[in-house]
């Protein structure tokens, strides 16, 4: 019983830092997002206020993803192990 | 009693309706926190429940605090349009103006001046999502880091795109999901279905992580020494909180506005409305003509 809790523990951690992974594609888009700002402004300096607020949208938006990962890895850590220990409990009748 | 003591004792009872939200807030919360070791990350407190046929409704904190947040903003808002005049001489009524200026400008902007209607409902999205993340600054439990907050908000949100996708005809609206090809059909199903998850999901993700990181570094910080704790929470929290809360509110808004906008068959509706004003006027041709008879 104890390895078997042991094992639901540790594959949640493990889970949860492989869930983290996500958060290389926003990492890689939003860091584009912000270069091509930051061309975009050298090129028309004027334009800096419109171009910034358009950027922080969209890296909020590219950001989603990210926060799919993130909420994954916190239900991982503090939600699934008391269900997924209950749900062993409960299989093996004690 | 003169005019001057009324308009007075008035706006004392809005800046009460207020702050006293908050207060009641931070009040329940001490009452009902359960007693515990250390830091602990928990989903909302329930306060009680009442017997439903199919499941008992839970009462939670994220509910009482968005019904408190509602409160604030209603109070705020009559706070702020008290005793407005023609010619504004308050400063209150200037906060108000500039408030309901920005609110229509971006609704003109990213609308188009065809939806003012909208301006009203997106300044209450703006100011419930903001103030709802803000009130985590008060030690509140923020409504929107709880999921069915703010899929409640995307639900309704939904229905008005669905609304408004629909003025075009049912079958414009059917034939949408055929588009471009039939086989596409399934994922635009899909894509219609993710719009209101991932709306709620961004929302929520974005304030429930700043709670969790914003929580975990004041256990971090209380581990090492207690005095650590005063001050240094706070800056971050001025990132995970107001930074985050405010371009989530901003973002829930804008793309409340852009879908809406988007999604309105602008042609199919006027042809649509061209055809209804025909048949019409051929059925009150037809009714004079029997009249006539």
């Amino acid at each position: 019983m104890e390895l078997a809790i042991a094992i639901i523990l540790g594959c949640c951690a493990v889970g949860a830092g492989l869930a983290l992974i996500a958060g290389i594609g926003p990492g890689i888009g939003e860091g584009y997002a912000v270069g091509q700002a930051c061309a975009a402004i050298g090129r028309q300096p004027e334009s800096r206020g419109q171009v910034t607020s358009t950027m922080i949208m969209g890296c909020a938006i590219a950001e989603t993803t990210g926060i799919y990962g993130l909420v994954i890895g916190i239900l991982l850590i503090f939600v699934a192990p008391n269900i997924f220990v209950g749900i062993l409990q409960k299989a093996i009748g004690a | 009693m003169s005019e001057k003591t009324k308009f007075r004792i008035v706006d004392g009872l809005l800046i009460a309706m207020m702050i006293l939200p908050f207060v009641a807030g931070i009040v329940l919360k001490i009452l009902f926190t359960p007693e515990s070791e250390g830091i602990s990350i928990t989903g909302a407190i329930v306060f009680f429940e009442i017997k439903m046929p199919l499941q008992p409704l839970q009462i939670t904190e994220a509910q009482v605090n968005s019904w408190l947040v509602m409160v604030f903003l209603v109070g705020l808002c009559l706070y702020l349009t008290h005793g407005i005049k023609v010619v504004p001489d308050s400063r209150r009524q200037h906060v108000a103006e500039w408030i309901v200026e920005k609110v229509e400008a971006l609704v003109s902007d990213n609308m188009g001046d065809k939806y003012m209607a909208f301006a009203p409902f997106i300044a209450a999205v703006l100011g419930m999502s903001a103030f709802s993340s803000l009130s985590s600054l008060l030690g509140l439990f923020p409504p929107t880091s709880d999921l069915n907050v703010v899929f409640g908000w995307s639900i309704l949100v939904f229905i008005i795109i669905t609304h408004y996708k629909l003025k075009g005809g049912v079958w414009n609206y059917t034939k949408g999901y055929f588009e471009p090809i039939p086989v596409f059909a399934p994922m635009n199903v899909i894509g219609e279905i993710a719009t209101p998850v991932s709306m709620a999901f961004r929302h929520f993700g974005n304030v429930l992580s700043g709670v969790v990181i914003s929580t975990l570094i004041h256990a971090a910080l209380g581990g090492l020494s207690n005095v650590l704790r005063v001050g240094i929470p706070a800056v971050f929290s001025l990132y995970f909180d107001i930074f985050s809360g405010l371009i989530q509110a901003y973002i829930f808004a804008m793309l409340t506005m852009l879908y809406i906008s988007n999604g309105f068959p602008e042609e199919a509706y006027e042809k649509r409305m061209k055809k209804k004003a025909e048949r019409e006027r051929r059925r009150r041709e037809a009714a004079a003509l029997v009249e006539n008879k």
